[in-house]
């Protein structure tokens, strides 16, 4: 259907203008969604598939996770939002295919059947007297009255929603603060000793190599545990940025000078990609955003690969001490545990 | 008006409804209601070529994933090789001028300077604006404000030459992030502008208000008038408050003010309260003018007056008003309260109330109606329908819950071309066919005209439909590179764009056709659909009208 409509408008492009963008020329092959959609189930068998390229950090315990393809990232040709991962994302996107877009087609739809009706009745051929009415208080009181009502029916559940994405984090959630630079994106922290992840775009080959989609794949990602509220700090250091994660429906501005706080909640494990979406200058288009999601466990890892700590890890340490000789093994025991489940 | 009066000579010549003064004095020195209307049209068209061929520029390099061209002319700007990051850059002020220009140096001028100009005056039985000299010192001030613009683009402004802050201006980007005078120079251009169109307003709110010829009360007055009286009121009280943000800005950049600086005790997003306090008002400013255009030409080519005049005339009075308060949606993800969210998630969905009032009157106008399909109504009608198409998309981004996604999309860039590029420039080009044979005395050709619509309609549809595609999808506002992913639709929409150029190509194809080879126009050629008092002139109409003034029952 999509190459039939796409080979249609490319016709009409070349009929109609001989000069078309010499661009255009080189694209007959249309993008097929299908491959793509088949590998996606393959890859879906095996989500955490360790990348080729090494993060730099212990690969014991912690290698960065291969994404999904069409999951947490556009697909060729999409043209319905991306598959979301959380409560208040699967809401909105509800509330949009479900209550807005109907409405959107309703409308228009009405508004073009009435049009035609008029144009195809009321032709000077069909109707040489036109009529003299210019009043009609019941029916202006019926279209002023209709749109409200439907207008009521769209906010009852976007207000809902908006609670919902306003619901503030548990005292213990995960604390991450994400500065936005020009042009890349710091993530720190703080509850497992502030450590900070600078986080650049990775050059085409590099993503090439890392099996990731350049422009959205970033060197080092922000990690979060899965299935857990986790609040976000945001801010700038230098000017306005927009940190956004589309798949979990999720924008903030950046502000020098201000923290933004909103939680963010992702229930699959899997990477997620988003883009710097306030004009932040020269390389504003080349700062993305991956966001690495783990479970508890492997989240606890990589904060370790990273020099940071994890609670509860110093009455472990105490314990250590005391049982130096059983560490290591369990060490190796838990690590071991991570790869099988990788 | 005439003040060559010690000359008794010439003193009858002025007596002379067509005596014109020489070319210099008259186009220069104007103080022609109609004259400067028309430099207002040649302005805007001129103003309208550039910002257009930028648009070219720009969906050329977005046609296939990667740079192709942006380096090229940026190393053409500089002169010498240019960096990535100076390719980027000029990305950035091709974004930034193809917004101002558009905004500031097309649709304005053309809606309220060109039609405003030329037809409240004539409309309303008066033979010129209450203050002609200021009339003409408010258009020769969008010359210097053009080439301001035009000229920040070769000079430097941080990365690379010219502008880069996007038509919003934001600090901090326009300020400490933006270093040289290509921002000094864009913020005149928009005081020079605004300037101008503040005293455009007081021209017309004076006009209107007290030249109308008797009898004809403001609930007689025809809905183009009340469109740009409204108009006129929005512009008075938003653009202030535009001038005084960018004098801000102004100062934070060259005299050590921290207004938007937060290590100064100041805020950024201060910055974006004022800029869209006068933003939202500024797109209605934008279309309310279209709004009255298509209302006479759906009522003259129905051959029916106009269906609930004054539920009309109000709704656009509730747009203004409303419009001054919703402008926070523009601002859904800076970090608001859920309470404020809620709210301009309530007060944006109210505006679609009185605008579907509009719509449907229009529809309820032609019915019963006994209609003719002449290219101004071709382009009102399609108005009419791409207003909806992109009014029922502001409904969506209304909601501040789903915005949280869609914001800074393609899906918003969708919307606003929908409104703007399919709803105010289809009125303009309505209003253009409607008025044109009475401006210059020449009909325009009636085949060239509907080729121009057709293609237009179809080309500016592929152009901007798959957008909303790529905002669901994800894709960010202002990237001129973008994963693969997003080539499908993209491609497409480059291809949209050389159609609609197709049909631009046609339209000044008519354009020189009718200058010079058009059928003469007769006073009233619409026939008797058109009742306004302007038909009651000769086209075009004599260099003075309405030295009696006519009486209105």
């Amino acid at each position: 259907m999509t190459h039939y409509v796409k080979a249609w408008i490319l016709a009409l492009g070349l009929i109609l203008t001989p000069a078309t963008l010499s661009a255009q020329e080189a694209l007959p092959e249309a993008p097929s969604i299908e491959p793509a959609a088949a590998s996606a189930v393959e890859a879906a068998d095996a989500p955490a598939a360790t990348a080729a390229a090494p993060s730099g950090l212990d690969p014991e315990l912690y290698t960065p996770m291969k994404p999904t393809p069409g999951i947490g990232m556009p697909v060729d040709g999409g043209v319905d939002f991306q598959q979301q991962f959380s409560e208040t994302g699967k809401q909105a996107h509800w509330i949009n295919n479900a209550i807005l877009v109907p409405m959107m087609f309703g409308v228009s739809l009405i508004v073009l059947g009435l049009m035609l009706w008029v144009v195809v009745r009321f032709r000077r051929s069909a109707n040489p007297e036109p009529s003299k009415t210019t009043h009609n208080t019941f029916i202006e009181i019926i279209w002023t009255v209709i749109p409200v009502l439907i207008l009521v029916v769209i906010a009852v559940p976007s207000i809902s929603l908006l609670a919902n994405q306003f619901e503030p984090a548990p005292e213990d959630a995960l604390t991450v603060k994400i500065t936005g630079y020009q042009w890349y994106w710091g993530y720190n922290y703080p509850d497992n000793g502030d450590f900070e992840i600078i986080s650049n775009m990775l050059s085409e080959e590099d993503a090439d190599a890392r099996g990731e989609p350049y422009q959205l794949a970033a060197d080092n990602r922000m990690v979060i545990p899965v299935g857990k509220p986790v609040k976000l700090l945001i801010t700038a250091a230098d000017v306005i940025h927009s940190f956004a994660v589309p798949a979990a429906w999720f924008k903030l501005d950046a502000v020098p000078g201000r923290i933004n706080e909103k939680v963010m909640q992702i229930d699959r494990e899997g990477v997620y990609y988003g883009q710097c979406s306030e004009l932040c200058g020269a390389r504003h288009g080349f700062m993305p955003i991956t966001v690495e999601v783990l479970s508890e466990e492997k989240f606890n890892d990589w904060v370790r690969a990273n020099g940071g700590t994890v609670k509860g890890d110093e009455a472990a340490d105490e314990a250590e001490a005391e049982t130096a000789a059983n560490d290591n093994t369990t060490d190796i025991a838990s690590a071991e545990a991570v790869a099988a489940t990788n | 008006m005439t003040t060559i009066t010690a000359d008794g000579h010439l003193d009858d010549h002025a007596h002379d409804a067509d005596h014109k003064p020489a070319f210099f004095q008259r186009w220069f020195m104007s103080t022609n209601h109609k004259d400067i209307g028309t430099l207002y049209l040649i302005f805007a068209i001129f103003a309208g070529i550039i910002g257009g061929a930028i648009s070219g520029l720009m969906r050329l390099e977005l046609a296939e994933p990667g740079i192709q061209y942006l380096q090229a002319w940026a190393s053409m700007s500089n002169g010498t090789e240019a960096s990535m990051d100076q390719a980027y850059h000029l990305w950035n002020v091709l974004i930034t001028a193809h917004g101002l220009i558009m905004v500031f140096f097309m649709v304005m001028p053309a809606m309220i300077g060109g039609f405003g100009n030329w037809f409240v005056p004539l409309m309303i039985g008066a033979p010129d604006m209450a203050f002609p000299r200021m009339n003409n010192v408010s258009f020769w001030l969008l010359v210097p404000a053009l080439l301001l613009l035009l000229g920040s683009s070769f000079v430097p402004g941080g990365t690379g030459n010219g502008a880069g802050t996007g038509w919003t201006v934001y600090a901090p980007l326009s300020t400490s992030g933006s270093a040289g005078p290509a921002v000094d120079m864009a913020i005149l251009s928009l005081h020079l502008a605004g300037a101008s169109s503040i005293l455009g307003a007081v021209n017309f709110i004076t006009t209107i208000f007290n030249m109308r010829a008797p009898g004809m009360t403001l609930h007689k007055m025809p809905l183009f008038v009340w469109s740009v009286l409204v108009t006129a009121f929005l512009l008075l009280l938003a653009l202030p408050v535009l001038a005084a943000a960018i004098t801000m800005l102004l100062t934070d950049r060259n005299f050590g003010t921290a207004f938007f600086d937060a290590a100064g005790g100041g805020d950024p997003v201060l910055y974006q309260h004022l800029f869209w306090f006068f933003g939202h008002p500024e797109v209605y400013i934008m279309i309310l003018p279209g709004f009255g255009m298509v209302s006479h030409i759906v009522s003259t080519f129905s051959r029916k007056p106009i269906f609930g005049y004054l539920g009309m005339a109000y709704a656009m009075v509730a747009i203004g008003v409303v419009g001054f308060v919703v402008w926070a949606h523009h601002m859904f993800t800076t970090g608001m309260s859920v309470n404020v969210k809620m709210y301009f998630t309530a007060a944006t969905m109210v505006i679609a109330v009185p605008t579907g009032i509009k719509i449907f009157s229009w529809i309820a106008t032609m019915w019963g109606g006994s209609m003719t399909f002449k290219t101004p109504m071709m382009w009102a009608l399609g108005f009419i329908f791409m207003f909806t198409v992109g009014g029922v998309t502001g409904v969506v981004l209304a909601n501040g819950g789903i915005d949280d996604n869609l914001h800074d999309t393609y899906y918003v860039v969708a919307h606003f071309h929908y409104v703007l590029s399919l709803g105010a420039v289809f009125s303009i080009f309505a209003g253009f066919y409607y008025w044109f044979p009475k401006m210059s005395g020449r009909m325009y050709s009636e085949l060239l005209g509907q080729l121009h619509f057709w293609i237009f309609f179809i080309g500016v549809n592929i152009l901007f439909f798959p957008q909303h595609f790529l905002g669901q999808q994800g894709m960010p506002r202002r990237y001129p590179d973008y994963p693969d992913a997003y080539a499908y639709w993209n491609e497409i929409s480059s291809i949209g764009y050389a159609v609609m150029l197709v049909g631009v190509v046609i339209f000044f194809v008519n354009i020189i056709y009718s200058m010079f080879a058009g059928r003469k126009a007769e006073g009233n050629y619409w026939g008797e659909g058109a009742t306004t008092l302007e038909w009651t002139l000769s086209s075009p109409p004599p260099f003075h009208q309405f030295e009696t003034l006519p009486q209105i029952k």
